[in-house]
């Protein structure tokens, strides 16, 4: 190191994200948003949902109606029994006079009603995700990027740190220096649930959904309990990754908006270090955390 | 505060109209021919590894007496207006008969009572509407491979098509007539019946009396009801308007095992 020894933190470029893990992560924000939104289109042509192998129409566990109230149609959303009106959004929505849909055209690709199309969409960009994750997973391993970087240390799934973490988070307070380097136990976990446990189960209850693949695989129709099962699965697990979106998106914007997006697109990370502690500039760093 | 206001209505503005040119693209995207044609060809894709990964002979799973639905849905056309049809129903399908013919060495002619001689199967299975729900229902009929042997077919054959009796949608030209197809893989399938029974009695009206098709594998719009003839093809480029089938000239997949 040439730079003086001030002790002031300076900013040091390390190489966080492999060009696979970049690429990939782009590509799957692709195709996970058309997959929601069509998968959304493809709800909404029977807008209501089961447990078990066959769906007993009287008793959805969720359902997204039309009706009317005293002349005017409205939209009534019943989950587990409880009935609430959500006219505008769910079971009634459009313009003018409105017409009965499960979620409103914004929600939906195609915007209009018409279920070919959004499982045509739904289709080919199920095997973009499909062919974009066995990419993602198969390099993952092979740089043990996942049991390196992912992959949770012994200390840091003790309950004190574990708790810690979710403090600090709590406040937004978020490691800085050689602490921001590695992924904390908070990171870990939500991204290798999403990886290990989301996605698959995704394509998993996804494929007991089809005829064709139950009769090669009946076994996935005893995991998931049923085909209408597998599809409530299937769309609670959907919202279960939009939640980790908006609270990744939370995270990125709070922890530095340009750097994480830099990071994601160009792989260079700035952290701060003191440079009475020197750190490795950014091509020694490479491989740390990519 | 006002500037803050002001600004963050400003941004959901712009947020609010991105989004909406991008789900009109999306419209776009959906209607150009060409970028259709990109989002089709995953059925193929999807087609060819299915049929990879499932055996041919793989059975659909079947269940016990108990699962059977008390609320099976009838969908599509439940109860066709054909003046023929009316006039078979109204005899109680006494006189009716079922159609064999095209690349066949011998065509057919056969009444339910012909094909209730036939080698038959009884099954309880999942109907799964490609709308996503699942009904279960008990189904006894003639099997179509032993019935298409008895035919012969051609070796020229590579389709079965089922005509209906059903008129789904009033159109000028005739192609709002029911019809679907099958490949010979699917047809010679051991649970692919003609359906004369639903739950141990006569097939009703509204599931397609008095024959339906039963292709277990696949999606409920293939499951044809009101059958009334059999054609054995070698493309059905010529038929209706050319896809194999009346959901599949209206954008739906013609393999529909997903």
């Amino acid at each position: 190191m040439s730079r003086a020894r001030t002790g002031k933190p300076t900013k040091v470029l390390v190489y966080r994200h492999a060009g696979v893990t970049r690429t990939t992560h782009w590509i799957n924000v692709l195709a996970l948003s058309f997959l929601l939104l069509s998968g959304l289109q493809i709800f909404n042509a029977h807008p209501a949902l089961y447990w078990g192998a066959k769906s007993v129409f009287a008793h959805p566990w969720l359902a997204m109606d039309p009706a009317e109230r005293a002349g005017q149609p409205v939209g009534v959303t019943i989950i587990f029994g409880h009935q609430f009106t959500t006219t505008g959004l769910f079971g009634w929505s459009g313009k003018g006079q409105g017409e009965p849909r499960g979620f409103p055209a914004w929600a939906t690709v195609p915007t209009y009603r018409d279920l070919a199309d959004g499982r045509r969409w739904h289709f080919f960009f199920a095997w973009l995700f499909v062919i974009n994750g066995f990419v993602y997973l198969a390099m993952s391993l092979i740089t043990r990027h996942i049991q390196r970087d992912l992959w949770p240390k012994g200390w840091q799934l003790k309950p004190a740190h574990v708790w810690h973490e979710v403090v600090t988070h709590a406040q937004l307070k978020f490691p800085k220096g050689e602490e921001a380097r590695t992924y904390n136990i908070l990171q870990k976990g939500a991204y290798l649930g999403v990886i290990l446990v989301l996605l698959p189960l995704m394509l998993g209850t996804g494929l007991t959904m089809s005829p064709g693949f139950d009769s090669a695989a009946p076994w996935l129709l005893d995991l998931f309990g049923g085909r209408q099962s597998a599809r409530s699965i299937h769309f609670i697990s959907a919202w279960l990754i939009v939640s980790f979106v908006i609270v990744h998106l939370v995270m990125v914007v709070a922890s530095g908006t340009w750097n994480n997006i830099r990071s994601m697109v160009t792989g260079r990370y700035a952290i701060e270090v003191d440079t009475a502690a020197p750190a490795a500039p950014a091509n020694d760093a490479a491989g740390e955390v990519a | 505060m006002s500037h803050e206001t002001n600004r963050r209505g400003w941004l959901t503005a712009a947020g609010a109209s991105v989004a909406g040119l991008w789900l009109a693209a999306c419209d776009k995207i959906t209607e150009n021919p060409r970028s259709a044609a990109v989002l089709k060809s995953a059925e193929g894709l999807t087609r060819r590894a299915q049929r990879l990964v499932v055996d041919r002979k793989a059975l659909a799973p079947e269940f016990p007496a108990t699962a059977i639905s008390p609320d099976f849905k009838p969908n599509g056309s439940t109860n066709p207006d054909d003046p023929d049809y009316v006039a078979q129903r109204d005899k109680g399908f006494a006189d009716w008969r079922l159609v064999v013919d095209g690349l066949v060495e011998r065509p057919l002619s056969l009444s339910l009572a012909d094909l209730r001689k036939l080698p038959a199967r009884t099954q309880i299975t999942r109907h799964d509407c490609v709308e996503g729900w699942s009904s279960i229902g008990k189904w006894t009929g003639a099997r179509l491979g032993p019935l298409l042997d008895q035919a012969g077919l051609k070796p020229t054959a590579r389709y079965i098509v089922f005509h209906c009796a059903d008129m789904l949608e009033e159109t000028l030209d005739g192609t709002g007539q029911y019809y679907e197809s099958l490949d010979l893989i699917d047809a010679y399938h051991p649970q692919t019946l003609l359906a004369y029974d639903m739950n141990d009695r006569p097939l009703p009206v509204p599931h397609g009396a008095p024959l339906r098709l039963r292709a277990e594998r696949q999606l409920g719009y293939k499951q044809a009801k009101y059958v009334m003839r059999l054609e054995a093809v070698a493309d059905f480029a010529h038929i209706s308007r050319g896809n194999g089938g009346f959901w599949e000239d209206r954008g739906y997949e013609w393999y529909a095992g997903i």
